[in-house]
C-alpha cells in the first residue's frame, strides 16, 4: 500500500448520472397522504407525540427522539393524523404516522426564521438545529445537532462538507450544488460557527465541473477565507466519511474512533443546505432532494419531495414507469436497499430511487462459487480490510476472527462484491453477520445475567437451609437441656 | 568402583529435578484444574437453568461434562451452537443435541394470566432466576427481561395460568439483503 494515498483503493465506476441531470430539480407535488416512518432508516424509533384525529400544521413536531442519537420528526403536510402505527398498504415498512393532507400547507407557528443565527450563542443555535430535526442527509441520519455539540465538547479544527457523491445513479447532491451553492456555503458557515472549527473544506469530485463552478462562485460571493473547495478524483467510495476525511486532510480516523476524536467533522452538503434553510425560513427537515432514475422511469430527474411521500407518487412525478422495470431500490447500485413495494414512503435516508430494467442490471456471470483466494477484494477494499479472510471468519462463525479481521470496520461499500470472480455476495454476508453478532452478544449478556441471578439464588437458598438447620439444632439442644434424663 | 553408574544415577536425579520443577511450574501457571474447565464450559451454556439435561442447573451440568459423566449434547436451549462450542472446547467431534432431552425452541418467556392467578406462590420457589414477583394471596407477575423461559414454573401452577410466549425477534430490517443491482 503506497503511503500518502488519496484513493489508492476503490473502483472507478460508470456513474450513470447523466440521464437524471438533464433537467433542474423539480418540486414533487405534496402527497394526498403522508406516511412518516418512525424509523427513517437508521434503526432508531422515536415516540409519536400526536394522537389520531389531531390536526397538525406543516412543520409541527410529530415524534420525539428517545435519546441524543435520534431526531425529532415533523409533519410534512398540514392535516389530520389518520393513524399512528403500521400502514395497511405497506405494513412491512414499520410503524409510522399517517397524515391526511388538507392541502392548506398552513405553517406551524413554531417554524420561525432565525435571522439572529449569526449572533446566537452556539449552544442555543445547536438546540434550534436539534428542534428542527436536522439529520445527516448523506444517509447515516446522525443528528446534526449531536454531531455539532460533540464538536463543541471536543476540539474540532476542521469541518469537511461532503459533496463527493461517488455512487452510481445518485446525483441529488450534484443537483443541489449546482442550484443552491449559496445555501450550502451559508450552511457551512453556520455549522462552522456552531462547532467552533477554524476552517471548512467543501469536497467534491472532478466529474462535477458545473457544481464546482457554482461552489467557486458562491465561495467568492461569500468572501469567507475560512472556507475552501477541494476537488478530488472521482473514485468510488470517495464520499464515504472516513475515506473522504483521509483524502481531504491526510489524517486517518482510527479504528473504533469517530472523526471528532482527531478534530474532524464531516457533514453532507444536503445537511448544510437544510441548516441554512432552517435559519432562512424556519422550516424543519420535512423535505429532501431525491434522484428518481433508472431506465424504468420515463423522465429521470431530481425531485424536491416531502418526507413521507409514497415512492409511487415520486415515480409519477417523473412521468411514471417506462419499459419493463425489474427492480426497485433506494440508494445507489452499490449500497442500495431493495424496496419491496412502491407504496413505501420516502424517508430522509433515501437519496435515490432507482427503477432498473434488465439493461441497468449487471447480468450474473454465474452462481456463487467457492472463494479462490485471488485477493482481488483486498486490493479494492477502501477500508483496508481483507474481505476474503472476513468471509472465512463469517463462514466459521468465529467471533475472534471476525473481530481480528475488522467486521466492525467494513463500510459496506460493495467494492469486494463487485470484483469477486466467484460472485460471492460478500457485503450481504457481512451485513447479516453484523446482525447475528449483535444478537449473539445480547444473548451472551442475557446468559451472564441469568447466571448471576441463578448463583445469587443458590447462595440464598443454601444460607436459608443452613440457618434452618442451625435453628433446629439449637432447639434440639435446648430441649435436651430441659429434659436431660430423656436425652 | 566404576564411577559410571553413579554418574548415570546422578544425571537421572538432576533430570528428574529439572523436569519435576518445570511440571510444577507449569501446573501453577497453566489452566488445568477441573474447576477452570467447569467455568469455561459453564460460560458456553445458555444459563436457562431449565434442568432438561437432568442436572439441577447449568453449572452442575458443566461440572458433569468436565468430570466426563455427561456428554455435551444434552442442552436443548443451547441447540447446535452450544453443542458445537463445547465440542470445540473439549476438542471432540461435534454432534447435534440429543433430541431425547428436548427440542430446541426459539426464545420464550413465561407469562402469567394475572386475572386467573390465585396468588398461591408455588411458582416462586421453583424459578431458578428469581424472575417471578409475588407473595401469597397477591397476584404474581413475571419479569420478562429476567425470565429464561425454562418452563419450570408451568407444572407447579394449580390453575394453569402460566404460559410461555415466544419473544419477538429483533427487527431484521438491518439484515435485509442488498439489491445487488450492479
Amino acid at each position: 500500500m503506497a503511503p500518502n494515498r488519496k484513493f489508492a483503493l476503490g473502483l472507478v465506476l460508470d456513474g450513470r448520472k447523466q440521464s437524471a441531470m438533464q433537467q433542474p430539480i423539480a418540486a414533487a407535488p405534496a402527497p394526498a397522504q403522508a406516511f412518516v416512518l418512525l424509523d427513517q432508516g437508521d434503526g432508531r424509533r422515536g415516540t409519536p407525540s400526536v394522537r389520531v384525529g389531531e390536526r397538525v400544521r406543516l412543520g409541527a413536531a410529530i415524534a420525539q427522539a428517545d435519546d441524543e442519537s435520534g431526531a425529532a420528526l415533523h409533519a410534512p403536510v398540514a392535516g389530520r393524523v389518520r393513524s399512528v402505527g403500521r400502514h395497511e398498504s405497506s405494513p412491512d415498512a414499520g410503524p409510522g404516522i399517517v397524515i391526511d393532507n388538507d392541502g392548506s400547507d398552513e405553517r406551524d407557528p413554531q417554524c420561525e426564521p432565525c435571522p439572529e443565527a449569526d449572533s446566537l450563542p452556539p449552544e442555543e443555535f445547536i438546540e434550534r438545529i436539534r428542534r428542527g430535526g436536522i439529520v445527516g442527509l448523506g444517509g447515516a441520519l446522525f443528528p446534526t445537532a449531536a454531531k455539532l455539540a460533540h464538536g463543541r465538547a471536543g476540539s474540532i479544527t476542521h469541518l469537511v462538507v461532503n459533496g463527493a457523491e461517488c455512487e452510481p445513479w445518485i446525483c441529488c447532491d450534484d443537483a443541489l450544488m449546482r442550484e443552491s451553492a449559496g445555501e450550502i456555503v451559508r450552511g457551512a458557515q453556520l455549522m462552522l460557527r456552531a462547532c467552533g472549527a477554524a476552517k471548512c473544506t467543501i469536497a467534491i469530485e472532478d466529474d462535477k465541473p458545473e457544481a464546482g463552478a457554482a461552489l467557486t462562485a458562491a465561495l467568492a460571493a461569500a468572501g469567507d477565507t475560512r472556507l475552501s473547495l477541494a476537488v478530488l478524483p472521482a473514485v468510488y467510495p470517495a464520499g464515504a466519511e472516513r475515506q473522504l476525511l483521509t483524502a481531504v486532510t491526510g489524517l486517518e480516523v482510527p479504528q473504533r474512533a469517530w472523526p471528532p476524536e482527531i478534530g474532524l467533522l464531516c457533514q453532507n452538503v444536503g445537511t448544510a443546505a437544510a441548516v441554512a434553510r432552517l435559519v432562512r425560513t424556519g422550516e424543519p427537515l420535512i423535505r429532501r432532494i431525491v434522484t428518481v432514475t433508472g431506465s424504468g422511469v420515463a423522465r429521470p430527474g431530481n425531485l424536491e419531495a416531502r418526507i413521507g411521500t409514497p415512492i409511487a407518487d415520486l415515480i409519477d412525478a417523473v412521468g411514471g414507469y417506462a419499459g419493463a422495470p425489474r427492480r426497485l431500490w433506494s440508494g445507489g447500485s452499490m449500497t442500495g436497499r431493495a424496496l419491496p413495494d412502491d407504496a413505501w414512503p420516502l424517508t430522509s435516508a433515501m437519496n435515490c430511487i432507482v427503477a432498473a430494467t434488465d439493461a441497468d442490471l449487471r447480468a450474473p456471470v454465474h452462481a456463487e462459487q467457492p472463494c479462490i483466494r485471488c485477493g482481488d477484494c483486498a486490493r479494492v477494499c477502501p477500508a483496508g480490510l481483507l474481505p476474503q479472510e472476513l468471509h472465512r471468519a463469517v463462514r466459521s462463525r468465529d467471533d475472534v476472527l471476525l473481530e481480528r479481521f475488522g467486521l466492525a470496520d467494513c463500510i459496506e461499500c460493495g467494492c469486494c462484491d463487485y470484483v469477486c470472480p466467484s460472485a460471492i455476495p460478500l457485503v450481504e454476508r457481512f451485513r447479516q453477520e453484523r446482525v447475528a453478532l449483535r444478537e449473539r452478544a445480547s444473548e451472551a449478556a442475557r446468559a451472564s445475567q441469568a447466571r448471576l441471578h441463578f448463583e445469587h439464588r443458590e447462595r440464598r437458598v443454601s444460607e436459608l437451609e443452613a440457618s434452618r438447620r442451625r435453628e433446629f439444632e439449637d432447639a434440639r439442644r435446648r430441649a435436651c437441656d430441659d429434659f436431660p434424663n430423656e436425652g | 568402583m566404576n564411577p559410571e553408574p553413579l554418574a548415570l544415577v546422578g544425571g537421572a536425579i538432576v533430570l528428574a529435578l529439572v523436569l519435576g520443577s518445570t511440571l510444577g511450574w507449569a501446573a501453577t501457571r497453566m489452566p488445568h484444574s477441573v474447576d477452570g474447565l467447569v467455568e469455561r464450559i459453564n460460560a458456553l451454556l445458555p444459563q436457562t437453568q431449565c434442568g432438561q439435561c437432568l442436572y439441577p442447573g447449568c453449572r452442575p451440568y458443566a461440572a458433569a461434562i468436565a468430570r466426563g459423566e455427561a456428554d455435551f449434547d444434552r442442552c436443548p436451549p443451547g441447540g447446535a451452537a452450544t453443542a458445537q462450542a463445547i465440542a470445540r472446547l473439549l476438542d471432540r467431534p461435534t454432534r447435534a443435541p440429543d433430541p431425547r432431552y428436548g427440542a430446541t425452541k426459539p426464545r420464550q418467556v413465561a407469562w402469567i394470566d394475572e386475572p386467573r392467578c390465585i396468588g398461591c406462590a408455588r411458582c416462586l420457589p421453583v424459578c431458578p432466576v428469581d424472575a417471578i414477583v409475588g407473595a401469597p394471596r397477591l397476584m404474581h407477575t413475571v419479569i420478562a427481561a429476567q425470565c429464561t423461559g425454562c418452563e419450570l414454573c408451568i407444572a407447579p401452577c394449580p390453575v394453569d395460568c402460566i404460559e410461555l410466549r415466544a419473544v419477538a425477534a429483533a427487527p431484521a430490517a438491518r439484515a435485509t439483503p442488498s439489491p445487488a443491482g450492479h
